[in-house]
């Protein structure tokens, strides 16, 4: 049974996010970097690093479950999906097709959840939450896609099974880990640092969602130990298969 | 350039050809700026067009540091206040996550060439659970909102992979805390909030003690 969370309700989503920081932080960073050498002292060079080797290092002096976790980041991260091999095109435009059409699987999900009034207090209002970011990432989305002169995917009909409670609650849990996932894999494939940037503030936020649904469904915040595992398009869409109306 | 000019400009697509690479960011960053608001683009930009020179080492000697601290955190201060129930079943879990982080950045380091920086001393000002707890928030909090700052400085793909790795769980760490202190596992909204390393040294610097 879903674990009861407290009373306090959860910040609503405004227009916070799209508030604009205050005029000088980029000013600072650059003045700032005198403080950062300061603080690193560092001398090496960049070279090459090699994933295995660094998930292989890490496996050493690791527990089990944190040793499983990268073992099988090692193996994901070895199958990532080229930009070549998007289905939704090339370079960052296609990655960002496929994350909207994520998201919009995510957003239908979750209006679905909600519509059906299964849950009330505080979990429904988390829900009712996440459901306005997922709706807030495929506008951000959109306009990236826009922005950056491509075309936006088309919008899949979600075929989502709302039966009960525990059920969707286990949907969500399974929904959220997958999303982040699929965000993960796509990281070292994305070419634009802005682009980058903003899929890395998308990519948390999934999973903040999943470790919240987690707590609710009584399984771990951390599914995969101390290292998330990437998923590539291929699994990520197989997973979402069922899904598509 | 302030990030209010850039907020002010006009939106332009996107042309690869024929535009130089500052340019090209510049336009892309306007059309990131103006959804997710130039919060979280204008450090990247700062670094993008300036073109900082911060090794991968360097930035791993960064992220090392922040591991370190919450480490000791979670492994050596929560024994210190005495923990119960979830805070201590959450600290047992996110230290031994935190340490295999520790190990993992370390061992990316040396693989890099360099040298892994030294494990500072922290001190903790935190006396019970509540305080305890909150600390921990603001920690995780910070870090996923570290990791998302340097991210985009990352050279090395494979180096990136595994910072993506370590800022989910992160933030899965974060949304935990939070929820069990009665705070929202978002608290930035939608959007997680990249910051630069200012930022972080502001909440950091007073725990650090040597």
């Amino acid at each position: 049974m879903p674990t009861p969370i407290s009373e306090e309700s959860p910040r609503t989503t405004s227009e916070d996010e799209l508030a604009l920081q205050p005029a000088g932080i980029v000013e600072q960073l650059v003045r700032d970097d005198h403080d950062r050498k300061r603080f690193l002292k560092m001398v090496g060079g960049a070279g090459a690093a090699s994933f295995g080797a660094f998930v292989l290092a890490a496996c050493g002096s690791s527990k089990s479950s944190s040793t499983g976790s990268a073992t099988a980041a090692a193996t994901s991260t070895g199958t990532a999906t080229t930009a070549a091999t998007n289905p939704f095109g090339a370079g960052d435009v296609g990655i960002l097709n496929y994350a909207l059409t994520l998201e919009y699987l995510e957003t239908e999900f979750y209006k679905k959840v909600v519509a059906a009034k299964m849950f009330s207090g505080k979990v429904g209002a988390l829900l009712e939450e996440f459901s306005k970011q997922e709706q807030s990432h495929v506008i951000a989305l959109t306009a990236a896609i826009k922005g950056a002169g491509g075309k936006t995917a088309a919008k899949p009909n979600g075929v989502f099974p709302i039966n009960n409670p525990t059920q969707v609650a286990m949907l969500a849990y399974t929904v959220e880990n997958l999303g982040a996932s699929a965000y993960l894999g796509q990281a070292a494939n994305i070419q634009s640092k802005q682009v980058l940037a903003a899929a890395l503030s998308i990519h948390s936020i999934e999973a903040r969602h999943a470790a919240t649904l987690g707590t609710l469904v009584n399984k771990s915040v951390t599914p995969n130990g101390a290292f998330a595992v990437p998923a590539d398009i291929p699994t990520v869409l197989a997973a979402v298969k069922p899904f598509l109306g | 350039m302030s990030s209010q000019n850039l907020a002010n400009l006009e939106l332009a697509s996107c042309e690869v050809h024929g535009m130089t690479r500052a340019s090209f960011i510049l336009r892309g960053t306007l059309a990131a700026g103006a959804v997710y608001g130039t919060a979280a683009v204008g450090p990247f930009v700062s670094s993008a067009l300036a073109q900082t020179s911060t090794s991968d080492v360097d930035i791993l000697n960064y992220a090392l540091t922040l591991e370190y601290l919450e480490a000791d955190f979670y492994n050596a201060k929560a024994m210190q206040v005495g923990l119960s129930g979830q805070a201590k079943a959450y600290a047992k879990q996110f230290g031994e996550e935190e340490q295999a982080h520790v190990a993992a950045l370390e061992a990316a380091i040396k693989q890099l060439g360099g040298t892994p920086v030294k494990k500072p001393t922290f001190v903790f000002p935190v006396t019970n659970e509540k305080s305890f707890l909150a600390l921990a928030s603001v920690l995780e909090n910070t870090g996923v909102g570290a990791y998302n700052g340097a991210a985009p400085m990352i050279s090395s793909k494979a180096v990136l992979a595994s910072a993506g790795a370590i800022v989910q769980v992160e933030a899965r760490h974060a949304a935990a805390i939070n929820l069990l202190i009665e705070e929202s596992p978002t608290p930035s909204g939608g959007f997680d909030k990249p910051l630069s390393e200012a930022q972080v040294l502001v909440a950091v610097k007073p725990l650090i003690k040597s």
